[in-house]
């Protein structure tokens, strides 16, 4: 079985894994990291997008093996000790999360996009989050949400 | 109730986020045992089949595996129940056939659990459960209520003749006719309501644990209601005494109704538990959720409206059909029935009301409830009625509806419900104003001259919501009563646990319900922490659904921090020497009335537990417990209006604003208020626009992934804008009514007679949900010949 071995919020990690592990199992199953979410298998709801090497990545879609050598940034990497990243902050103040369960795939791939659009507008943030699925907010407040944390971002992570 | 910055009204910043929003949540799937093993459900692949031998030997001898048990293992455990018993029209009750866990002499749709393969990995239960080998004889299948009531239609269960499961009724018939008698106008109209899939995004998952040391059972799952499924699979199906028996519903990934129901799963992992001694984890893959997760709405109807002259409603007649699917699901015959049929005087005077309702079993996905629950059905129905009899007699249609509102409470409506309390005059102006009514001809001149059809469209709406008192439900069939705990524990040092028996799934209780404690005791909101989801930690309770939670449950947490006032007063009473009598409670300080002498709620804590010169008959400890058991339901209401732009090339709807004027009672946190709101238009929207299920006609489902069932993404939205004007509902102490479904009951209609206004010049008068671009497209083509 092949080894493979990634920074992981800044950390080394290695692990053996089958060929057909996927970056969203070696995650939350080998690493223990469960921020990351799976919500359809298929590629749709976007609930677990990570961000490798720095773009945001549908981790149920690569391989643990594709995502060797390369940087790793979850759920469980944005915070500065008590200090939430300004999207998570962003996500807070203006209610873009009720069960949670989209959220982790919402903020990694907000931040994804805040990066490339540091202000976005309503219609940009909406065509983004195409493959981000969420059915308790109607996107209402993800999308207030998400523009209030480019902007706090400043044009940088 | 202060309304301080953290207090009842205030828009508190929620709890829960810190631990959502870092990865700390702890859903289902994340919780790992020691020494867990994996289950894998194999499901039936034929809607319609007899069973005979499974062949397990190859599967058994696969790596890694376990067990493999079959229906014919689960034979002499229960079957799963269904929680309301419905009688028909001649009095009989409703045909109630057994529900095997795992199927034994058939499946009865496509997603049925056959198996369960216990191996060491995940893979392995998968790979191995393709080792199975099930001998089958397909059966001719019923998909769709058409196909179950057609002469000679296979049956689904033979015990159930035509399919029918019951054939109800509400209201007088004999009055209702007679309005008809006298009516100066009759409108009809045909609709259908469109089956949907509900699509939490966290797929449900369990995790079963047995202790043979103790002979304790624990079950972790994905659950709005973990008392009901305790009541359920203890009682019903495995014969558990509630002590041995604990569910945790930890964080949950959205319920929508979806996640009311005791699954056969749940069942099918806690026996295989306890056979194997070892944890078993099950997670449903997305393609098996789609097919195995309940299914909601799915009716046909048709329906007529009697109005006198003037346009004033007298009577109103409604027959329905309804699919319940392959088996009783919890809830499921009350969907179509109690949440349904007496919803139909809606904000109206109509004084003669009839519904009937016949239910039918079809080889597919137990249909349940789902956002709305049958409230959505009654609501898009009557809602497309009124907005067709305006068309038809001339009439304006907010004057129509205006003519005909209720003003006059308590109103005892022809179809069983009592409306407490409303003012639906001024949810309808304040949403008239706020969606620029008045300007919209010139909007839809504007939209002319781009070559795009623009259409205005209104529905004004009640919901029976806070289910519910227990008295008026048992006397409609319910098992059980819907009543709701809540405990407030005042720790020594003044913090405080509040226990609810409320599920949070999304909803926010966390924050609100520790915003109302806060406020009442006068300690800091930071100290104070709601517990839930666990019936190991909650007295009892009936969970989170018809948006019960603050109504319901807030008030019996509400009654419980009285009690814990009353015994503090007692407390004080004897710290001051005074008569409890005259302390008074205000702002977390105990005070002998007219005096400055007092005591703060931590020093009546401490003492309460450290209790040394104790008066003689007090307690120690500072803890209560209230059950609360409504009167009556609750009645939301308000206006939706929704304005669309159709390109009538290419049939495209797009959705240009939403506006809606609520009254839901007191609001606790307008921020969470108004979250529930969008999600529940977000959800009708669907329906109206974009989702619906469908069948093949033996049964496979076509829309069994999300490449073919159509969520709505956040391009397909606009922003909403969301209104409130309030009236308290009148018997409960937080004038509380409910917010969660408000926008799936109210907005469908409105969307539709939307599309249908901007159609109506190209000929198009009616059009069905939902109003994708191809059926709007031929409905265009056909009106224009």
């Amino acid at each position: 079985m092949p080894t493979v071995t990634m920074t992981v919020n800044g950390t080394q990690r290695t692990g053996t894994v089958e060929g057909r592990t996927l970056l969203a199992e070696f995650l939350r199953e080998h690493l223990g990291l469960t921020g990351t979410h799976v919500g359809c298998d298929t590629s749709q709801c976007g609930a677990c997008v990570v961000h490798v090497d720095g773009s945001s990545v549908k981790s149920c879609t690569c391989l643990a093996v594709q995502a060797d050598g390369a940087e790793i940034t979850t759920i469980e990497g944005l915070a500065n000790g008590a200090d939430l990243h300004p999207m998570q902050e962003a996500f807070r103040d203006h209610h873009g999360l009720q069960c949670g369960f989209c959220t982790p795939g919402m903020v990694m791939s907000a931040i994804d996009l805040a990066n490339r659009s540091p202000d976005p507008s309503e219609h940009e943030v909406r065509e983004w989050l195409e493959g981000n699925l969420c059915r308790c907010t109607g996107y209402h407040n993800i999308v207030k949400a998400v523009q209030a944390g480019a902007r706090a971002m400043g044009g940088g992570s | 109730m202060s309304g301080n910055g953290t207090g009842i009204g205030a828009s508190v910043k929620r709890k829960e986020d810190a631990r959502f929003l870092t990865g700390r949540g702890r859903y289902t799937d994340d919780i790992n045992l020691p020494g867990q093993l994996y289950g894998y459900i194999l499901r039936s692949g034929m809607a319609h089949a007899k069973i005979g031998t499974v062949h397990t030997e190859a599967a058994k001898a696969a790596p890694g595996v376990h067990a493999v048990f079959t229906g014919k293992d689960m034979e002499g455990v229960g079957g799963i129940p269904t929680g309301w018993l419905i009688h028909s029209k001649d009095g009989s009750p409703m045909v109630e056939p057994p529900h095997p866990a795992l199927a034994t002499d058939k499946v009865r749709y496509v997603g049925d659990c056959v198996a369960i393969v216990v191996a060491e990995t995940k893979e392995q239960a998968r790979a191995a459960a393709h080792l199975i080998d099930v001998e089958r004889e397909e059966l001719p299948a019923v998909a769709s209520i058409e196909a179950a009531e057609a002469e000679g239609a296979p049956l689904v269960f033979d015990e159930a003749p035509g399919n029918v499961c019951y054939d109800w009724e509400v209201g007088d018939r004999a009055a209702t006719d007679a309005a008809f008698a006298d009516a100066a106008h009759v409108v009809s109209i045909d609709v259908v309501n469109n089956r949907l899939i509900p699509n939490a995004i966290e797929p449900r998952a369990a995790i079963a644990n047995y202790d043979p040391a103790t002979g304790d059972y624990t079950l972790y799952t994905t659950s709005q209601n973990p008392h009901l499924v305790r009541l359920l699979l203890g009682a019903f199906v495995l014969g558990l005494p509630e002590h041995k028996l604990r569910i945790v519903a930890p964080d949950v990934g959205g319920g929508f109704g979806s996640k009311i129901p005791h699954y056969a799963e749940e069942a099918i992992l806690t026996w295989t538990a306890g056979k194997l001694g070892r944890p078993v984890k099950w997670t449903c893959e997305r393609i098996d959720a789609f097919k195995s997760d309940t299914h909601g709405r799915d009716h046909i109807s048709t329906a007529k409206l009697a109005l006198d002259a003037d346009g004033k409603f007298l009577g109103l007649h409604v027959s329905t059909r309804a699919n319940l699917g392959a088996y009783l699901s919890t809830f499921a015959t009350c969907v179509p029935t109690y949440l349904y049929g007496i919803l139909f005087a809606g904000p109206y005077t109509t004084p003669a009301v009839y519904c009937e309702v016949k239910s039918f079993f079809t080889n597919t996905v137990p249909v349940d409830a789902l956002r709305g629950a049958g409230r959505p059905e009654a609501t898009y129905l009557l809602e497309r009625l009124v907005d067709k009899a305006a068309v038809e007699l001339g009439m304006d249609r907010v004057e129509i509806r205006r003519k005909n509102f209720i003003r006059e409470f308590p109103y005892q409506t022809p179809v069983a419900l009592q409306y407490d309390q409303g003012d639906y005059d001024a949810t309808l102006d304040l949403a008239l104003k706020a969606a620029d009514w008045d300007g919209f001809e010139g909007r839809r001149a504007e939209a002319a001259a781009r070559g795009k059809r623009r259409g205005i469209g209104i529905s004004t709406f009640i919901e029976a919501c806070g289910i519910a008192p227990s008295a008026v439900v048992g006397s409609l069939g319910a098992r059980a009563g819907l009543y709701e705990s809540g405990s407030v524990r005042v720790h020594p040092t003044g913090s405080v646990s509040v226990f609810t028996g409320t599920h949070s799934h999304g909803q926010g209780h966390e924050t609100t319900f520790a915003q109302i404690v806060s406020d009442m005791l006068g300690v800091d909101f930071d100290a104070v922490d709601v517990v839930h989801g666990d019936s190991a930690k909650i007295p009892f309770g009936m969970g989170t659904y018809g948006s019960r939670s603050l109504a319901v449950g807030g008030t019996a947490i509400y009654l419980a921090v009285e009690k814990v006032i009353e015994k503090g007063k007692k407390i004080a009473a004897h710290l001051l020497e005074a008569s409890a009598e005259d302390i008074e409670f205000k702002d977390g300080s105990f005070t002998v009335a007219g005096t400055d002498r007092s005591k703060s709620l931590g020093e009546v804590a401490l003492t309460a537990y450290v209790p040394h010169n104790y008066p003689a008959g007090l307690e120690p400890g500072l803890e209560e417990t209230a059950f609360y058991d409504p009167l009556n339901f609750t009645f939301p209401a308000g206006t939706h209006i929704a304005e669309v732009e159709v390109d009538p090339e290419t049939g495209e709807v797009e959705l240009v604003a939403v506006t809606g004027a609520d009254d839901v009672g007191r609001i606790i946190n307008p921020m969470i208020v108004d979250g529930q709101l969008h999600g529940g238009l977000a959800h009708g929207i669907g329906q109206a626009l974009l989702e619906e299920c469908r069948y093949q006609e033996d049964g496979q489902l076509e829309t069994g992934s999300y490449l073919e069932y159509t969520m709505p993404r956040a391009a397909d939205l606009p922003s909403f804008n969301i209104n409130h004007n309030t009236t308290l509902c009148t018997h409960n102490p937080l004038g509380a009514k409910g917010v969660g479904e408000v926008g799936s009951i109210g907005v469908p209609p409105a969307v539709i007679n939307a599309v249908i206004d901007a159609l109506r010049p190209l000929g198009v008068n009616d059009i069905s949900m939902p109003a994708t671009s191809q059926r709007v497209w031929q409905a265009i083509q056909q009106a224009q010949g």
